[in-house]
């Protein structure tokens, strides 16, 4: 810097009021924060209400309707009117993207559910349906996406519109994808993950002035990357044996560049659940991969989500997510419902894996 | 009036179908922003090729160090000039939202004022991590933006090796099964880090999640490196009313195949009125005139399910507060890590009580900082160095709730057994 530039009065910037998280006790509405921590029990009169009744007798419905998540600001207007009318000005949003508007009085249910259908929001995602996908940004706004987030969402959310809009899963359904295989969109009962196939492809002439090669090395899980002279340049190399094409490299060195339009596929896992009702928490498993990465509409993954929810709703008890359906009828008999084909790639040979083996004769003929 | 659309076949290929679209909520926005009509000719370019077009870079506000996410257009043309000028910076600003995601339609109005002047006019609610996302506005227009939203009392969220912003259930708000004050514990944890949120420094990210019970709707056992989930230790109350109310819409089939042949711990019984048990730890109740319900709670391990089944007609104990489970995270590096029980109940009814977990997380970020290796998560931490050491670290004493088995392997050196056993008895003597 030179001194003239020193010498300037410096702008004054307005400093920053470090108030963290804001209290929500203002954003309630007004039978929430009059029943707060005093609530009885819930039951649900119809598919998207919630019906819950407080230990002083007080009764609130919550109205559930689906987002685009992506949102412009005409939407979440029209949103406002809506909760304006009915809802006495307050709203709140779950963690999946839907909005729940919150009703004082029963007769306000039914009109307030035909003016958000009117306007396009469907009204559900409560109890045992299947509901909005849990999705990141992708092409939209991500610096390291292999697909989109919000068209694989809609594209899928068009061909489930029923399924949001009933109760008639043996338990909820929750669906997630991710545009890549760091996973933002999470653990779900099906989740739709983008599975690279092929190394990443280097640009020299760039790695020694973009990345950090020893941090680089250090992110690959299978240390397949090294430091190396490529044509009189610093750059790193990669053990193609080794690498199992996960992408670590790229976010912190994008010459590294892993997605590719045909070789960057799509995979399905199934079985994730946070809860611990019944069984204990579960990580979802790998059962499909392979499919293309096909915009605007995806139809193939469509089709093998469509395929699993089918045969899920065929085939589970009430109440059996679909982790517990799986451990009740066996993974032979899930491949063998769902027709997908049990591949060498769906042994697993991570670190812990030989707990995922049968280390018994408990086999289901 | 804005600049003409570009052509764009793939994504108007995502306007039709009955869910709603956010291709027609984009094109809503382009009738008056060049802005929204260059970011759609760059999406419509990255459905056409299958290829992401934004990277990286540095932009934040004036003071923090985090909490904004910089995109640049990587789509250049020839000369290096972007294809899409308009939108060649298109930053996303993350906003800490109230716990449980309320609010009222005078500041949702204000939020969609301030995003149509200074940014795109659009708005995700919510980012995977919680965070209120402001997507899209120029370099030059960040400032003002989070300026306006700071006066509303908003604060931005975290980025980067940094704690980031945290979730909550609706909790107490409105359900039933809260066991917690979660928006309290999330605004009494989340606002002693705001150092730690806004500028980043720490060996990688940190998150908490609060979730009011043991559904944790939250999903903080597998995404939360500090996840804080209700339970409680006394009996399941139960309601006659409720039950029998429940009991004539379903019947002994579901009550048999449903709850009975569903509790894991096989607790649950349904027995014929005269043959229940009372006692300190058993939890009953009639369901018709001839049969009744009975739960042994010692052996209950508080998974929900009958809850959630004959919600009113059982609900939750009143001796409520937390489970904490440390270290949860997703794939990279070494695999998918779910959350480990770190401290089996802590009491969250009092302040001085919140106060002791804040405490915990204190030190626990403390500890996190000084001895994670760069871009490990606290889950990798510890399995690096063992449950133990940092059990002994943090001065919380081993319990059995903490394993699903006692170890399976001889390779462990124990000359300090005699020293452990005498630990434990003394403090079982004081207690």
């Amino acid at each position: 810097m030179n001194q003239a530039v020193q010498a300037a009065a410096p702008v004054q910037k307005r400093k920053p009021k470090e108030t963290g998280v804001p209290d929500n006790k203002k954003y309630l509405h007004p039978l929430l924060a009059k029943n707060y921590g005093n609530w009885k029990y819930h039951d649900r009169p119809r598919p998207g209400v919630l019906h819950h009744v407080s230990h002083t007798g007080d009764e609130v419905w919550s109205v559930r309707a689906g987002t685009q998540r992506q949102m412009d600001v005409h939407t979440i207007r029209k949103l406002c009117d809506i909760a304006d009318k009915f809802a006495e000005s307050r709203v709140r949003f779950t963690i999946r993207s839907n909005i729940e508007f919150m009703v004082s009085d029963e007769k306000k249910v039914a009109p307030l559910i035909a003016e958000l259908e009117k306007s396009g929001f469907p009204v559900g995602g409560t109890g045992n349906s299947v509901s909005m996908i849990a999705h990141t940004q992708g092409w939209l706004h991500c610096d390291i996406p292999g697909t989109d987030a919000s068209g694989v969402v809609k594209a899928l959310m068009d061909e489930l519109y029923d399924e949001f809009r009933r109760e008639e899963m043996p338990n909820r359904v929750h669906l997630s994808t991710s545009c890549c295989e760091i996973n933002c969109g999470g653990q779900a009962d099906i989740a739709i993950i983008v599975q690279h196939t092929k190394p990443p492809v280097i640009n020299h002439d760039l790695v020694a002035n973009v990345c950090e090669r020893p941090t680089v090395v250090a992110r690959c899980p299978v240390a397949a990357i090294r430091p190396a002279m490529v044509n009189g340049k610093p750059s790193l190399e990669i053990d193609e044996a080794k690498c199992m094409c996960c992408g670590a490299c790229y976010p912190p060195c994008p010459p590294m560049q892993i997605n590719d339009p045909e070789n960057s596929k799509l995979a399905i896992w199934v079985g994730g659940k946070n809860s611990n009702a019944r069984g204990k928490p579960t990580f979802m498993k790998m059962v499909a991969s392979g499919l293309p990465n096909n915009a605007p509409r995806w139809p193939e993954v469509a089709e093998a989500v469509k395929n699993i929810i089918h045969v899920y709703k065929e085939d589970a008890r009430p109440w059996e997510r679909m982790a517990d359906w799986i451990e009740r009828i066996g993974w032979p008999r899930f491949f063998e419902k769902t027709g997908l084909p049990f591949t060498k790639y769906l042994i697993d040979d991570w670190r812990g894996s030989r707990a995922n083996l049968n280390a018994s004769t408990h086999i289901r003929f | 009036m804005a600049k003409k659309l570009h052509d764009t076949p793939n994504l108007d290929q995502l306007e039709g179908g009955p869910w709603p679209s956010f291709v027609t909520g984009l094109k809503a926005l382009a009738k008056d922003k060049d802005y929204v009509v260059d970011l759609l000719g760059q999406l419509e370019e990255s459905y056409k090729t299958r290829k992401g077009y934004w990277k990286g870079g540095t932009v934040g506000v004036f003071g923090y160090g985090g909490g904004v996410i910089p995109r640049f257009t990587e789509l250049k043309d020839e000369d290096g000039k972007p294809v899409y000028k308009d939108c060649a910076e298109f930053h996303t600003l993350r906003i800490m939202p109230p716990p449980g995601m309320h609010y009222d339609t005078a500041t949702l109005r204000q939020f969609c004022d301030i995003w149509e002047k200074h940014g795109s006019g659009l708005i995700a609610l919510h980012g995977q991590s919680g965070d209120i996302m402001f997507q899209g506005a120029t370099t030059e227009n960040v400032q003002t933006a989070f300026d306006e939203f700071n006066e509303m009392g908003f604060d931005l969220g975290g980025a980067g090796p940094a704690v980031r912003t945290s979730m909550s259930c609706v909790g107490a708000a409105r359900c039933e099964q809260s066991c917690y004050d979660e928006a309290q514990a999330h605004r009494a944890v989340l606002n002693t880090f705001l150092d730690d949120i806004h500028r980043p420094s720490l060996p990688y990210k940190f998150k908490f999640k609060f979730s009011g019970c043991p559904n944790d709707c939250m999903n903080s056992v597998q995404r939360a490196d500090m996840a804080v989930i209700g339970t409680w230790r006394d009996n399941i109350r139960t309601d006659e009313a409720l039950a029998k109310k429940w009991f004539v819409k379903h019947g002994m089939d579901e009550l048999v195949n449903d709850v009975v042949a569903r509790c894991p711990t096989k607790t649950f019984q349904v027995k014929e009125i005269k043959k229940i048990k009372a006692g300190e730890h058993i939890s009953s109740v009639a369901v018709s005139d001839t049969h009744a319900v009975e739960i042994n709670n010692q052996d209950c391990v508080r998974c929900m399910h009958c809850i959630n089944v004959m919600t009113g007609a059982l609900a939750t104990g009143t001796d409520k507060g937390a489970t904490v489970l440390v270290g949860g995270k997703s794939h990279l590096k070494i695999g998918g890590l779910m959350g480990t029980v770190v401290i089996p109940f802590i009491k969250l009814d009092t302040e001085e009580n919140v106060e002791k977990l804040v405490d915990f997380a204190q030190r626990t970020i403390d500890f996190f900082a000084e001895n994670a290796l760069e871009h490990e998560r606290t889950g990798e931490m510890i399995e690096r160095i063992g449950l133990s050491n940092f059990l002994d670290a943090m001065e919380i004493d081993v319990d059995p709730a903490m394993v699903n088995s006692p170890r399976m392997n001889p390779y462990v050196r124990t000359d300090g057994w005699d020293d452990e056993v005498a630990k434990i008895n003394a403090k079982k003597q004081a207690a």
